[in-house]
């Protein structure tokens, strides 16, 4: 945990513990030696958390203005695993982050993501309300929180659970994409079928689209959202915005259309979509 | 961060782009001295941040320092309509006055972000003057790009090639580099997410300037981008726009009457496109952020208030790091604290302490209707008209 003494790093650090993930290490620059809640050791680098507790993937809460050096910090320090939850980066600096990333054949999930959660493993690497999971069979990877526990929120009463729930992350550049994702969860036994969810912005779909249809034989159910936005306007994530067509939504469902995918129509139809295509 | 036109150029030349000679006016003694300077012979621009300007009247070649005058009175005088700004336009209260020139070709160049490469690219066009976008649409070969490695930056022998791909006279190819490189220089070092010089114009004397140019600096490196003449002009948006940023809450308005207020973009826009597919049509998006507290989502309610398009609130919350029962009270102190009447209000609340969150919005009395999911939601909303 990067950031454990943080107001954020703390309360997160404790609700991961709570829900079974293994936190073995905590990076605070200066107040190495402390104990967090009695039992997770503060270091003052990462590499001392590497070296001293085993520590292979990481949690970034700190701030914008220092989130690239944590991240390159932990790739440099033998981290496999870097998710970095934090808001806010400068494009200029994920940019760097995630050439760096890519030449050290790490691996980066976000900016700006909820996490990673796997409830079959109870581990728990994010900020997502860990309640509302249930373990099972459905891969889910999205680019936004809070519509991901809605997703989930409507596939865990119909008895659909999860094996592995990734966010990606809203900022237009991002260290994992869906194509990433995908083939994790293509390779991945737990897993028998992917819920997708984009939105508009990018052609991140697109690319998610090609690779589909080439590369992935489970089944993909996937909404965009983002259809009734106006062009031109940011939608609250630094990505969602329409520039040309390729970032409409109704261009990318036509690209998931064409590879096979389950398209949701409405976000109130998750739950069902998915059931039906589970059938 | 949207920048002004004069902004830009400013910024552009400080880095070594030429840009023609020009001072920025607000009113109109200003104006008669700066096309005195020019000898009457000048364009009057109006500055705001949006695009379209020339096809509505906003820009002007004018020839004696009256219609100048008469030209800057006219744009001054209030808002002003193109085809990128609503219908009630954005106010005009600074003119750029500049030298005219002898334009013998225009062409194209930007300096952006491509998100699906995790790139800075250059791009760059013979067909200047123009909407990129229809020229990517009609002729894309007339396109070219250029992807910049991050840890090398753009290399000299790049823009040549753009120079020869551009079919540029050879005399021009020093002063293009130069220019390209001073550009890109600007985008790097004040952290820009575009710079689009549009058009670039060759004169008939072989100089190559930057007639008209747009630049934005990424919101989220505001922090460490400190020069003061970057500085934003939020009269360009509107008043409730600004109070939202300020109150560090993200809210575009819309055109329809239910107001919307939801924690996180992605089921934001969701819950755009559900109210929108159950034939009722949404007054803004607004995301009131993981991190809200009661204080900042009773501003919220505030703005949704304030707008007078709103006739009915949709409050759609998954509960995460935000808890219910915060939003719930934020919910109820806003609407008893407010001095107009409150239009009917829809809540949905799920996940971190939505039990909690309905109790109290149940006790509180204020007319609240609670539903379970979309469906009774959209239903709901629908029956209130």
């Amino acid at each position: 945990m990067q950031g454990i003494t943080g107001r954020e790093g703390s309360y997160h650090t404790a609700r991961c513990i709570d829900y079974g993930t293994q936190v073995v290490a905590g990076v605070t620059p200066g107040k190495g030696g402390q104990l967090f809640a009695d039992k997770v050791p503060v270091y003052d680098t990462v590499k001392q958390g590497v070296d001293d507790a085993n520590a292979n993937t990481s949690l970034v809460f700190v701030p914008p203005a220092f989130a690239a050096e944590a991240i390159i910090e932990a790739i440099d320090a033998g981290i496999e695993t870097v998710i970095c939850i934090t808001e806010g980066m400068p494009v200029s600096d994920s940019i760097k982050v995630c050439e760096y990333v890519k030449r050290m054949g790490a691996r980066l999930i976000g900016p700006n993501c909820p996490g990673i959660i796997s409830p079959i493993d109870k581990v728990k690497a994010g900020i997502m309300p860990g309640h509302v999971y249930a373990p099972g069979r459905v891969g889910v990877v999205s680019r936004s929180g809070t519509l991901t526990y809605e997703a989930v929120g409507q596939l865990t009463p119909l008895g659909i659970g999860q094996s592995t729930c990734v966010g990606i992350g809203g900022d237009p550049v991002s260290g994992s994409d869906f194509v990433d994702v995908l083939g994790l969860f293509e390779k991945d036994d737990a897993t028998d079928a992917i819920v997708m969810i984009g939105e508009i912005g990018g052609t991140k779909e697109q690319e998610a689209a090609e690779f589909i249809e080439s590369n992935v034989s489970k089944p993909v159910i996937s909404l965009i959202v983002g259809q009734t936005a106006p062009p031109g306007r940011r939608m609250g994530h630094a990505g969602a915005i329409i520039t040309g067509t390729a970032a409409l939504a109704s261009s990318k469902v036509k690209s998931l259309e064409k590879a096979g995918a389950f398209i949701v129509p409405s976000p109130a139809d998750i739950g069902s979509t998915t059931k039906q295509a589970l059938e | 961060m949207k920048l002004h036109e004069y902004q830009a150029k400013a910024l552009l030349a400080k880095y070594g782009v030429t840009v023609p000679k020009g001072e920025v006016a607000s009113n109109i003694n200003e104006v008669r001295k700066i096309a005195n300077n020019f000898g009457g012979k000048c364009v009057v621009k109006v500055q705001i941040h949006a695009g379209g300007r020339g096809k509505s009247g906003g820009v002007k070649l004018v020839d004696s320092v009256e219609s100048a005058s008469d030209e800057a009175k006219n744009m001054l005088s209030g808002n002003i309509v193109t085809l990128q700004t609503t219908s009630e336009g954005v106010p005009v209260n600074e003119l750029l006055i500049e030298e005219a020139l002898n334009v013998v070709e225009e062409l194209y160049l930007s300096i952006l972000v491509d998100g699906g490469l995790g790139r800075v690219i250059v791009m760059a066009s013979e067909a200047g003057g123009m909407e990129i976008e229809q020229v990517a649409e009609d002729t894309p070969e007339k396109i070219l790009k250029v992807v910049i490695d991050p840890a090398i930056g753009l290399m000299s022998y790049q823009a040549r090639n753009l120079a020869i791909g551009l079919g540029l006279n050879k005399e021009l190819h020093g002063q293009f580099i130069k220019l390209l490189l001073s550009a890109f220089n600007a985008f790097i070092q004040t952290d820009c997410s575009l710079i689009e010089v549009n058009p670039l114009a060759i004169t008939a004397e072989g100089r190559l300037l930057a007639i008209d140019a747009k630049a934005s600096i990424d919101d989220d490196a505001l922090f460490r981008q400190k020069d003061e003449s970057l500085n934003y002009d939020s009269r360009q948006e509107p008043e409730i726009e600004m109070l939202a940023r300020t109150s560090g809450l993200s809210y575009v308005k819309l055109d329809g009457d239910v107001g919307c207020l939801v924690n996180g973009a992605g089921l934001a826009m969701a819950t755009m496109d559900v109210t929108m597919a159950a034939g009722a049509t949404p007054a803004n998006f607004l995301d009131v952020g993981g991190g809200a507290d009661v204080d900042k989502v009773h501003k919220a309610v505030d703005i949704l208030l304030s707008d007078p398009g709103v006739k009915k609130v949709f409050v759609n919350i998954f509960g995460g790091i935000l808890r219910c029962d915060v939003v719930a009270e934020g919910i109820v102190a806003a609407t008893k604290a407010s001095k107009s009447p409150v239009p009917p209000i829809v809540v949905r609340m799920l996940g971190t302490n939505a039990d909690e969150g309905r109790k109290i919005l149940k006790e509180a009395d204020i007319g609240v209707h609670l539903v379970n999911d979309f469906t009774e939601a959209t239903e709901t909303i629908k029956s209130l008209s």
